[in-house]
């Protein structure tokens, strides 16, 4: 098992660089070319249609996919190159939980630590306690997964990735489940946890409240390309016409 | 199926590699094998029971027939240990745990469980792999020994209470003493643990590389149990061919 670093992450922001991205799975492009800095301790939402291979991009963020072509720098180094990933510290929320459905809760909350033996049980087990608060789901620790709501999962899957610590997080839709209350729970969660680590979040999202509440800045993707990179307020008052009818879709009745 | 041997080969390179986690494994390892005992052990028994038996019926009558009662036990004690034991449990296994294996981790990999589990930098060959492959490894050759002594069992069952045999235990059990020694059994059990291998390495291979939904899952867990059966079958012809030269 590769060592993980324990020292103190607030020292060791990591910058993210998406350089020209492609990829087509059975000659479908779905990236294609897609340029994107993400700064050292920056919150950075991306938001796009369904279908436009968000998910894609953050799986290759992580490593799970491979590009065609284009790389991708972690502090300026290719996450291709020999152990780079797993340099660093990473947690990636799924848009389906991806819970481990054999474990219980508390075990999946802890399996980052138990797996690595980075903390004794005991200690683990006020960790994942702790972690489950945060997201509301106090003492649920013994449930399966398979008794839980969507959104409950999800608040899970957030919760396991707090536990790593990150320096690095991904957020595919963490709210797409939840009622609005829970929402900003989970907004305040990815604010406070980059106030006390410094931690790079990039957070996928259709959410707009999120989106614009957290983030410093937001691109938006469309066709695998990034057709607009700014802060919230610059989005809101772009001309483009594909960000105005996407941000301002409404029911016309 | 064979453009995957090079694949399987080294999955099964890299489980050895890992194999060293093993003993930190050992509670999932615990889990497994209780599972597999959990599943199989009587089955294993009452199967070995039946195969003794009609081998003792099959050949019985014929031997008798022609004044050779007294080997009854021999045939049956030798054909037991090492072919039919070893070849008839690695068969069930597969189709018993091998089956499960593809289904639990296969569905894993459609569930992107596999990639969670990468995404917190968890080898899934230390995590999944190497404890299924150790756990059905042990518990293989210790069910074919149950396997051999049920089987002898059902043999001199059957030649005791049928009539046309009447072999008396005694003369069953004399018999096999003297022709079945200890290497025959340990010939048997080596085979069992090559089988295990090639059962846990094929399945888990299979359940890694599923791809789709719920079809897919089944597609993997059907052709974990062929492919290892069908390698199974293969393989015995060759290492009964290399242990008949060490003889
Ligand atoms: N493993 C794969 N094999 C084939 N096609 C894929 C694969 N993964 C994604 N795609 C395709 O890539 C495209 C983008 O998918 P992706 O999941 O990234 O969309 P998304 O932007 O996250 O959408 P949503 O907002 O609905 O989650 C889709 O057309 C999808 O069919
Ligand atoms: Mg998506």
């Amino acid at each position: 098992m590769n060592e993980i670093s324990t020292t103190e992450t607030k020292t060791h922001a990591l910058g993210v660089d998406i350089q020209g991205l492609q990829k087509s799975f059975n000659g479908h492009v779905v990236l294609n070319g897609i340029n994107l800095t993400v700064k050292p301790g920056e919150i950075f939402a991306i938001i796009g249609p369904s279908g436009s291979g968000k998910s894609v991009l953050l799986k290759h963020i992580i490593g799970l996919e491979k590009p065609d072509s284009g790389d991708i720098l972690f502090n300026h180094r290719s996450i291709q190159s020999e152990g780079a990933l797993e340099k660093y510290r990473l947690a990636m929320v799924f848009q389906s939980s991806a819970l481990l459905n054999s474990l219980t809760v508390g075990e999946n909350v802890g399996l980052f630590l138990s797996e690595h033996r980075l903390k004794p049980p005991s200690e683990i087990r006020r960790i994942v306690a702790e972690k489950l608060a945060v997201v509301g789901l106090e003492g649920l620790e013994g449930r399966a997964p398979s008794e839980l709501s969507g959104g409950m999962k999800k608040r899970v899957a957030i919760a396991r990735a707090l536990v790593i610590e990150p320096q690095l997080i991904l957020y595919d839709e963490p709210t797409s489940e939840l009622d609005p209350l829970m929402a900003v729970t989970v907004g305040h969660e990815i604010l406070k946890l980059r106030r006390k680590t410094n931690v790079t979040s990039i957070l996928v999202t259709h959410d707009q409240h999120l989106a614009f509440g957290v983030s410093d800045r937001v691109a938006m993707i469309h066709e695998g390309k990034i057709i607009f990179t700014g802060e919230p307020a610059q989005m809101k008052n772009s001309e483009n016409p594909v960000i105005q009818k996407f941000l301002n879709a409404k029911f016309n009745s | 199926m064979f453009q995957n041997i090079g694949e399987m080969l080294t999955l099964f390179w890299r489980t050895l590699k890992s194999a060293g986690i093993t003993w930190r494994q050992r509670r999932k390892i615990a889990d497994q094998l209780f599972d597999i005992g959990n599943a199989s052990l009587l089955m294993a028994c009452i199967l070995s029971l039946f195969i003794g038996g009609v081998l003792a019926l099959q050949t019985g009558p014929m031997l008798v027939e022609r004044g050779l009662a007294s080997v009854i036990g021999g045939i049956v004690g030798m054909s037991m240990c090492k072919e039919l034991a070893p070849v008839m449990m690695a068969i069930l296994i597969a189709g018993r745990i091998g089956s499960a294996m593809a289904a639990e981790i296969g569905s894993m990999r459609v569930y992107q469980e596999i990639d969670a589990l990468q995404t917190m930098n968890i080898n899934p060959i230390h995590y999944l792999v190497v404890p299924r492959v150790a756990a059905i490894s042990i518990a293989l050759p210790a069910l074919v020994i149950f396997a051999i002594l049920t089987g002898w069992l059902g043999g001199a069952l059957v030649c005791a209470f049928n009539n046309e045999i009447s072999l008396s235990f005694q003369g069953y059990f004399n018999n096999l003493k003297d022709v079945v020694g200890m290497g025959d059994v340990l010939n048997g059990i080596f085979k069992s643990f090559v089988f295990s291998l090639i059962i846990g390495v094929v399945s888990c291979h299979q359940g890694l590389t599923t791809i789709g939904g719920p079809r897919g899952i089944g597609r993997s867990v059907t052709k974990a149990v062929v492919n290892s059966i069908v390698l199974i079958l293969i393989l015995d012809y060759f290492l009964t061919r290399s242990l008949l030269y060490l003889e």
